[in-house]
């Protein structure tokens, strides 16, 4: 019996989300009495995830696969979870994994939560609590299959070193032309920008900034911070940003360890999708505005005032 | 081309959300209930493949005569029909094989669903439908196009999105962007009036068993009061961060 992580990448590099699998499979393979065992997909060196404790890293270099590929990575996930009996498989809750994840349980004849966020509470029955309600609620969840796929909430549990002396094994994997029924043309990607999903902190900004204009403050400061840019859904819907920055219930999940919320009112739509974020500061003119009730931090001032002189000392700090 | 559409029928979002029956079970007391937004998104699509390509639009929905406004909602939008699956809608894996069975009988060569149900937030049904079926299948889709057998759409990634070729049958789990906001219908009064005479079939469910089961739930821990910091005191702001929060 074994742990099954996918530790997914991209071009070659592992994802934060990787090693915070990698560190949730090993404690649930000890809690389970097994052993975890670690997918990479066209990674060369697969190595550092050893630090997370991964024992064994089974490896696929397969160059028809060369970007995600749900049906496929599925079909590969299945082929390596048959050969190395695991009992469980667990997949981070990223649109890649959210893809990929349901597949790979039907696969698997497994049952599937996702959006776990805590190591199972029992292990007979298999009981884990995932998000419900969009982050309004928690539901404790029964698997009772055999094989139990689990999707990973983004900073749910963290990424814990655990090193390990591990080894690397090649594997084989046979795809076929059904599971390259859907294909990739192209991708476009903003590149050199941190994005909301792979984002320590996020900076969002709403309607309190009157135009398109004033989101000049509101990158630099996501810059200073080496944050990701996010906005609420009026202002994407105004076309004052893209599409891809709206957060919220219906946008974007938002689980950063900070998120900073600038103009924006804290409706509860919005608010559903960024709860899961740690710490939380809103900058708003108005006292009464509902995110002060959800935000851990708050100063009640004009953006326009608040956000340079912010700029400013966090620039001087960084620099101390 | 003949489409199915899911529709799940979930809590408004502004719903307060509250349990009972200590805190096994969802307390439905005073809301109210819409269809999904993202099958909303899908449903309107439907409506165009309809309007525009001769498609016929088919909606179900899994689960007790509860739903029924929903699915008729669904008609006054414009759907042709809509079908019931008798029985509750226990998990996702369970709620994807009655709907397989009704692709199969029904023959229906495009499924829209949604990229989750606000409620239970699972994203499972599209993605386990599509492996049962073996169909090909595409999540969090914001574009697609039908031409013959062939199908063009695009579906978001981590800071941007990719552009796809694949082929009917096909399943497709929708979000914004597959129609825009603005375009979602809302019925209107001859819609409402068409809707009470189109056909709602009940089925009854083909046996299967439910793979997961929810035993309770929580709410998450109130938390502590804001700390306000004042307005001429940016640097105080830094220093919670950095020292007590430990964020930056
Ligand atoms: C079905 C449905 C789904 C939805 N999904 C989402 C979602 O996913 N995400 C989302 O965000 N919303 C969503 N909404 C919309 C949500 O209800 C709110 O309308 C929206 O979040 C408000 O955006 P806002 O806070 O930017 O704007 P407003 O509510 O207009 O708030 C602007 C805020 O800026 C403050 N302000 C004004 N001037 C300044 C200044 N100079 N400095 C500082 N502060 C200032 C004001 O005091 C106010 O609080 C949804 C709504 C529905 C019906
Ligand atoms: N009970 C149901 N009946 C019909 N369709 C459903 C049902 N539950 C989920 N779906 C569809 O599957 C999508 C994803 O739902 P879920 O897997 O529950 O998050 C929804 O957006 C619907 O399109």
């Amino acid at each position: 019996m074994s742990v099954l992580v996918f530790a997914d990448s991209s071009e070659g590099k592992f994802k934060k989300s990787a090693f915070e699998v990698v560190s949730y499979g090993k404690k649930i393979a000890e809690q389970l009495g097994s052993n975890v065992v670690a997918v990479t997909i066209n990674v060369a060196d697969a190595s550092e995830l050893y630090t997370y404790g991964a024992e064994k890293v089974v490896s696929v270099s397969n160059d028809q696969i060369t970007t995600f590929n749900a049906k496929a990575y599925a079909s590969v996930l299945k082929q390596i979870a048959s050969k190395e009996n695991a009992s469980a498989v667990i997949i981070d809750s990223s649109i890649d994994g959210l893809y990929l994840a349901p597949m790979v349980a039907v696969n698997l004849e497994a049952g599937y939560a996702s959006n776990v966020v805590a190591l199972p509470s029992s292990t007979s029955p298999f009981t884990v609590k995932r998000k419900a309600f969009s982050n309004k609620a928690f539901s404790n969840t029964i698997i009772s299959t055999d094989v139990k796929i689990i999707g990973l909430a983004k900073n749910s549990f963290g990424v814990h070193e655990n090193p390990v002396s591990g080894t690397t094994e090649s594997f084989d994997a046979q795809i076929t032309d059904a599971d390259l029924g859907v294909k990739s043309v192209s991708v476009d990607k903003a590149t050199g920008k941190v994005t909301i999903a792979d984002a320590d902190i996020v900076i969002s900004a709403g309607r309190g900034l009157k135009g398109p204009e004033n989101w000049g403050m509101i990158e630099e400061l996501a810059e200073v911070l080496g944050a990701a840019t996010a906005c609420s859904k009026p202002v994407s819907d105004l076309g004052w940003r893209p599409h891809g920055e709206h957060v919220g219930q219906t946008g974007k999940p938002v689980a950063s360890n900070l998120y900073i919320a600038i103009g924006i009112s804290g409706a509860i739509q919005h608010l559903a999708g960024i709860n899961a974020s740690k710490v939380k500061v809103v900058i708003n003119t108005d006292p009464e505005a509902p995110f002060f009730k959800a935000a851990d931090y708050g100063i009640v001032g004009d953006a326009f005032e608040v956000v340079p002189t912010l700029i400013e000392k966090l620039k001087a700090f960084k620099q101390s | 081309m003949k489409i199915l559409v899911c529709i799940s029928h979930v809590p408004d979002t502004t719903s307060k959300i509250n349990f009972k029956e200590n805190d096994t079970k969802f307390d439905a007391n005073g809301v109210q209930f819409v269809i999904n937004p993202y099958d909303e998104f899908s449903l309107t699509r439907a409506m165009w493949f309809k309007e525009k390509q001769g498609a016929t639009v088919t909606v179900v929905n899994v689960g007790n005569a509860t739903t029924e406004p929903t699915l008729r909602k669904a008609l006054a939008i414009g759907a042709d029909d809509a079908i019931r699956v008798n029985t509750e809608a226990l998990d996702g894996f369970l709620v994807a094989k009655q709907i397989a069975e009704v692709v199969k009988k029904g023959d229906y060569d495009l499924v829209l669903a949604g990229r989750e149900s606000i409620d239970y937030n699972g994203g499972m049904v599209p993605g386990m439908l599509a492996s049962i079926l073996d169909f090909n299948f595409v999540n969090g889709c914001i574009g697609l196009e039908i031409d013959g057998d062939a199908a063009t759409a695009s579906r978001e990634i981590d800071g941007g999105n990719e552009k796809i070729s694949t082929n009917l049958p096909l399943i497709i789990a929708g979000q914004k962007g597959l129609v825009e906001e603005k375009d979602l219908r809302i019925p209107n009064m001859r819609g409402i009036m068409m809707a009470r005479k189109k056909p709602l079939s009940v089925i009854e469910p083909v046996e299967v068993s439910s793979q997961t089961a929810t035993t309770s739930f929580e709410k998450p821990a109130a938390k502590g009061a804001v700390k306000l910091v004042d307005a001429d005191n940016v640097d105080e702001l830094i220093n919670l961060l950095h020292n007590e929060a430990k964020v930056i």
